[in-house]
C-alpha cells in the first residue's frame, strides 16, 4: 500500500474527477490517493465517481480555500 | 457457452441516455457509460463560482445517472481534440457556435475507439439516447445514418428509444437485443420519455429539455466570437473558455477586453489569474476585481480604471484609489473619477 497526492487545485469539475480517475488507473488496489482541490463540486462528484467505480472514500478535510478528499483504490 | 454482449453508452446526464441504458438493462445487457468533457459542458460546476449559486445542488448529472443505473462511467477529457470539431465543423454550426452534428459524430467515433480497445472484455456495440426529431440539427431522421457512417460505427450504433423507426442494426439482427422491446419515439414531445421514466421509477432526473453545451447559448457564443476577433485568430485554451463564463465582459478598445467580477465568488476566481494578467482593483472602496485580456497600454489605464470604479461602491465618489497590477512589475496606484453609467458605452459590452 502506498500513499499518493494529486493536485487538482483551481480545476473546475469534472476535471478533478477526470484527473482522479486517470491517476487511479496507475495505482493498485489498497493504494491511498489524497486529492487536493478548490472546486466545492468535487465534494459531491469524487465520492459519486468512487461509489460507481468501486473505490472507497476514507474521508475529507476542508478549510476555507481547499478540500482534501482521500480515496482508497478498490473496495 | 453463449457469448455475453456488452454495450457502451454515451451518457450526457439527461433523461434520454438514462432511459436508453435502462431499456437495454431490461434485456439483460451489461452496459458501461462514457461521458466526454469538451470544456463547454454545462455539467461542469462553473456556475458554482458565483455567490448566489453556492447553495444550488452541486451534482454532475452524468455521474448521478450512472449511479442510478448501477453502471461504471468513464469520463474522458477531449478538450484538445474537440478544438478541431469546433473550429472546422464539416456540417457547419447551428443557431450559435454549436457544431451539434459534427460533435455527435465525434463523440460516437470516440466511442467506436473505446469499443475497439475494450472488445476483449465483450464490448461490441454502442448505444445513445438519440430520438429522431428531438433536436433540430443533430437528431433529424436524415442525419441518423450520417452519424453512424461518418463516425465509423455503422451497424453497431443502436438507438434504443427510436430504433423501431430506423433500419435494424447488428445487435438486433444478430439477436443480441430484442427489437420488439425497443421504442419508436420521435419528435420534440417529451411525454413518452416522461412516461417511461415513471415506469422505470426515475424521478429527479435532469431537466428533460435542457441543453448540455454552452455553445448553444447565444451570449456565450457571442463572447467566443469576440475573443477570436480580438485576438485575430480562432484559437483558445481551457482558461479562455472558463473565463468566458465568469464576470461581465467589456471591450472599450479592440486591443483589450475587461473581465469584471460580479461578486466575491468571481473575484476569488479571478484572483488566481493575477500572476498571468494585468489586474485592476479599486482599493479605497469595496468593488470588483478586473482582469485584462489582451494588450493594454499605460495610456489606457485611466479609462479601464474608470470603468472598474463604475461597478464598485465608490461609483458616486469624486475620486477613488485604484491599483493596477502588471505581472512582474511594481503595483501602480492612481486616483481617478469613476465613469458614469452613460460613459460606459453600450457597445463596449460583449
Amino acid at each position: 500500500m502506498s500513499h499518493f497526492e494529486l493536485d487538482a487545485r483551481r480545476m473546475l469539475c469534472p476535471m478533478p474527477v477526470i484527473k482522479t480517475q486517470n491517476k487511479v488507473k496507475e495505482l493498485s488496489d489498497g493504494d491511498i490517493l489524497a486529492v487536493v482541490c478548490t472546486d466545492p463540486g468535487a465534494l459531491s462528484d469524487i465520492p459519486a465517481w468512487a461509489r460507481i467505480n468501486g473505490h472507497t472514500i476514507l474521508g475529507h478535510e476542508e478549510n476555507e480555500d481547499e478540500l482534501k478528499i482521500t480515496v482508497r483504490v478498490g473496495g | 457457452m453463449t457469448k455475453k454482449h456488452k454495450a457502451v453508452a454515451l451518457i450526457s446526464g439527461g433523461l434520454d441516455s438514462l432511459l436508453a441504458v435502462r431499456v437495454l438493462q431490461e434485456q439483460g445487457i451489461e452496459v458501461e457509460g462514457i461521458n466526454f468533457y469538451t470544456g463547454f459542458c454545462v455539467e461542469g460546476h462553473t456556475h458554482a463560482i458565483r455567490n448566489h449559486d453556492k447553495d444550488k445542488q452541486k451534482r454532475n448529472n452524468a455521474l448521478w445517472a450512472a449511479e442510478q443505473l448501477g453502471i461504471k462511467l468513464h469520463i474522458v477529457d477531449v478538450i484538445e481534440e474537440y478544438k478541431d470539431v469546433l473550429l472546422n465543423p464539416k456540417h457547419g454550426y447551428g443557431a450559435n457556435m454549436n457544431p451539434c452534428l459534427d460533435c455527435k459524430i465525434f463523440m460516437v467515433s470516440k466511442a467506436v475507439e473505446w469499443v475497439k480497445e475494450n472488445r476483449k472484455d465483450g464490448f461490441d456495440f454502442i448505444i445513445t439516447g438519440e430520438v429522431i426529431g428531438q433536436r433540430p440539427m443533430s437528431q433529424r431522421k436524415e442525419v441518423m445514418p450520417i452519424v453512424a457512417g461518418e463516425s465509423g460505427a455503422d451497424d453497431i450504433l443502436l438507438r434504443p428509444l427510436c430504433a423501431k423507426n430506423l433500419p435494424a442494426t447488428k445487435p438486433e439482427l444478430e439477436g443480441w437485443v430484442d427489437r420488439e422491446k425497443l421504442y419508436d419515439f420521435h419528435g420534440r414531445n417529451r411525454k413518452p420519455q416522461m412516461a417511461l421514466a415513471k415506469e422505470f421509477g426515475f424521478t429527479d432526473y435532469a431537466s428533460p429539455a435542457g441543453g448540455c453545451c454552452f455553445l448553444t447559448d447565444k451570449n456565450y457564443s457571442d463572447k467566443l466570437v469576440d475573443l477570436w476577433e480580438g485576438r485575430g485568430t480562432r484559437e483558445y485554451e481551457m482558461d479562455d473558455i472558463m473565463l468566458l463564463k465568469v464576470g461581465r465582459h467589456l471591450r472599450p478598445k479592440p486591443e483589450f477586453k475587461m473581465i469584471i467580477s460580479r461578486d466575491a465568488g468571481e473575484s476569488k476566481y479571478l484572483e488566481g489569474y493575477r500572476k498571468q494578467f494585468v489586474t485592476i482593483q479599486v482599493v479605497s472602496h469595496n468593488g470588483p476585481l478586473c482582469m485584462i485580456d489582451g494588450k493594454i497600454e499605460a495610456e489606457d489605464y485611466e479609462l479601464a480604471a474608470g470603468v472598474v470604479a463604475r461597478y464598485g461602491q465608490g461609483r458616486d465618489a469624486e475620486e477613488v484609489k485604484v491599483e493596477i497590477s502588471v505581472p512582474g512589475e511594481e503595483v501602480q496606484t492612481i486616483n481617478i473619477k469613476p465613469l458614469t453609467t452613460e460613459q460606459v458605452l453600450e457597445e463596449w459590452h460583449v
